[in-house]
């Protein structure tokens, strides 16, 4: 009597990978178990239906079957058992690869129907339902999380008969023209298949930062063409990863933080470069709320302000995103840190993280008050126009003054003399040419981490939105209101 | 002929997800779109044959009829007759699968039907997305995310 087997399960990995493996007819030696060795017969193709395969088996045991039928379409492959010294008889199994839609993931049902010498029945229904699908499943599982699959020499050089991997469905938010808020509206798109050096990431969190407003309304040029996509940085898994990468492996949680926006999505492909691995204690949304700005304060505080004990440091927007961790981690170091504020909210939660000197002004009112504590030996202004003449005033002698922002308008040109009057300096850095090499950026987001680790940095308040919210984000942001960082959730 | 297709996984074995989606009659008990359902002519709800008249509601009303019901592939297929979505031929099926690795369910819903040219995407975000997709999604939080 025949009978019937049906096993399934859930891979986690998108089905045209799971599929590449699976429809090589003899691709079982990769990646299963329970085979010591497998050829193809003859001269065919591994994927030329009637191929016959030849199986050796760890147990000694050696299996020859034939392919029947093969689907790219249905994602289906039916092959049969020629001859065994195992005593299957009349075997005919089915391998049907489905996609869970809503997860990348892939189902597979492996089905069979045989019939065994009277009182094997048990015996070898276990022997193919645990030894051969259950390990099976397992097996691919292992295998598809080393990654081998995309790396191995096989796979590469068989790669002609092998389907080219799939561009997956992506949610993106794009805005074709420059202006406020409401011009990023959200479409389905593709994120391609991860090319050489490259991965492809499922994003769970995407940083907010000023510069997604700048480069909205058109501020800084040469940054984003349209139609384009907003966002520098965000945290997720590894879906796959291209030829040559070696950095990380398909279900790395990882962020990164890249000088090409375009974030601001639910998939998208970037290069190995801008990536790193994150660490168990540091959530998605934390990544994406800090790399960017904890690699920038890590800039400023770090190599740009060589801030020690006594420095005599001044924030402004200290109740920001940028502005509560530069409070916190200057202070940690011993600096003196003066803070400005708009409203007596944001001055509690700024002496909270570390500011010492708080001065409220909603007119960009300072100088005076930070003459009055010494002057401020380096200031880190996001302000931009409407408080120059005040950040030149509060300049101590010999101070560097760094604009990174521009919130209230350009600045207008500075004359020389105005900075020769103080001995003072001048910069405009921008931080994505200190994180331009892997090496580069893995060491300061690690001494992110670390700070986090020590205490020298708190987590910071982070206020989520729905990636579809973005709008609403955006003028939280521009409205003042928002304290802490801005993380959308794709 | 456009064709939507919807998957999922579920966190139950698909013997207790069949029995709360098998009724044709009780989509407002497990379907969050769904406002009211009656059955017409005072069939059963598991007659192949019968007929649903319902509720969505942002105020729609469709009037669906079963085609077939399997208790043994855990499938339901079914036909639209009247709705506000101006669609022709539409033909669905909803369908579980026990997942043997995890006692979990795989479970799919796709539909195949005609409309005007240029309302494919549109109709394939309200059926795909809002209607497949919501209900899925109303089915992982009422037996537990994975």
């Amino acid at each position: 009597m025949l009978q019937k087997l049906v096993r399934t399960a859930v891979i986690n990995a998108p089905i045209g990978r799971v599929w590449a493996v699976l429809r090589d007819f003899s691709s079982h030696d990769r990646w299963h178990s329970a085979i010591d060795s497998s050829r193809i017969e003859g001269k065919d193709r591994s994927d030329q239906v009637g191929c016959v395969r030849s199986f050796a088996l760890k147990d000694g045991n050696t299996i020859r079957e034939q392919l029947l039928a093969l689907d790219d379409r249905e994602y289906r492959s039916t092959y049969c058992i020629l001859d065994a010294t195992i005593p299957l008889q009349r075997y005919v199994a089915t391998v049907t690869l489905k996609p869970v839609t809503d997860s990348q993931r892939t189902f597979w049902l492996w089905e069979s129907s045989f019939a065994t010498p009277l009182g094997m029945e048990r015996e070898l229904r276990d022997l193919v339902a645990t030894g051969v699908y259950e390990a099976g499943f397992e097996n691919m599982r292992r295998y598809l999380s080393t990654g081998q699959d995309l790396h191995s020499e096989t796979a590469l050089s068989r790669a002609d008969v092998m389907p080219r991997a799939l561009s997956l469905p992506t949610q993106r938010l794009v805005l074709d023209r420059y202006g406020e808020a409401d011009v990023m509206k959200l479409e389905a798109g593709e994120a391609h298949a991860p090319r050489a050096h490259e991965i492809r990431v499922q994003q769970r969190a995407v940083g907010v930062n000023f510069l997604d407003i700048y480069l909205r309304r058109g501020w800084i040029s040469g940054m984003l063409s349209l139609p384009g996509t907003l966002g520098m940085e965000a945290a997720g898994t590894v879906i796959d990863v291209g030829g040559g990468v070696t950095e990380v492996m398909p279900g790395d949680r990882v962020g990164y933080l890249s000088a090409l926006p375009g974030a601001y999505c639910t998939v998208r492909t970037v290069p190995v470069s801008a990536v790193v691995r994150l660490p168990v204690a540091v959530e998605d949304v934390t990544a994406a709320a800090l790399m960017l700005k904890g690699c920038t304060a890590d800039l400023l505080l770090r190599d740009l302000g060589h801030v020690q004990q006594g420095t005599r440091l001044l924030v402004h927007a200290a109740a920001g995103g940028l502005g509560l961790l530069l409070c916190a981690w200057a202070r940690s170091l011993g600096a003196t840190v003066i803070g400005t504020v708009s409203t007596e909210a944001k001055a509690r939660i700024a002496r909270k993280h570390g500011c010492e000197h708080v001065i409220i002004t909603a007119e960009y009112r300072f100088a005076e008050n930070v003459q009055r504590l010494g002057g401020a030996q380096l200031i880190v202004d996001g302000l931009g126009a409407a408080a120059m003449d005040e950040n030149l005033a509060s300049l101590a002698r010999g101070g560097h003054w760094i604009s990174l922002g521009q919130a209230t308008g350009a600045l207008p040109p500075i004359s020389p003399d105005a900075l020769v009057a103080k001995s003072a300096s001048f910069s405009r850095p921008v931080v994505f040419d200190f994180v331009s090499t892997r090496a580069e950026l893995v060491k300061r987001t690690q001494r992110v981490w670390d700070a986090l680790a020590s205490g020298a940095l708190k987590t910071p308040m982070i206020e989520r939105y729905a990636l579809s919210a973005a709008t609403e984000a955006h003028k939280h942001m521009e409205s003042r209101a928002s304290a802490g960082a801005l993380v959308l959730l794709p | 002929m456009i064709k939507v297709y919807v998957s999922s996984v579920i966190d139950a074995a698909a013997d207790t997800v069949w029995s709360r989606i098998r009724d044709f009659n009780s989509l407002p008990s497990w379907h969050p779109a769904i406002a009211d359902s009656r059955i017409e002519n005072s069939q059963p709800g598991d007659r192949v044959g019968c007929i649903r008249h319902f509720h969505t509601r942002d105020g729609g009303m469709i009037r669906e009829r079963l085609l077939g019901l399997s208790d043994y592939d855990y499938s339901c297929t079914y036909e639209i007759l009247e709705s506000p979505m101006d669609v022709e031929n539409y033909v669905a099926t909803l369908k579980l699968t026990p997942i043997t690795d995890g006692n979990l369910t795989f479970a799919e819903w796709s539909a195949e039907f005609d409309c005007a040219e240029g309302r494919e995407r549109e109709l394939n975000e309200t059926i795909g997305n809002g209607v497949f997709q919501g209900g899925f999604d109303a089915l992982k939080r009422h037996f537990g995310l994975r």
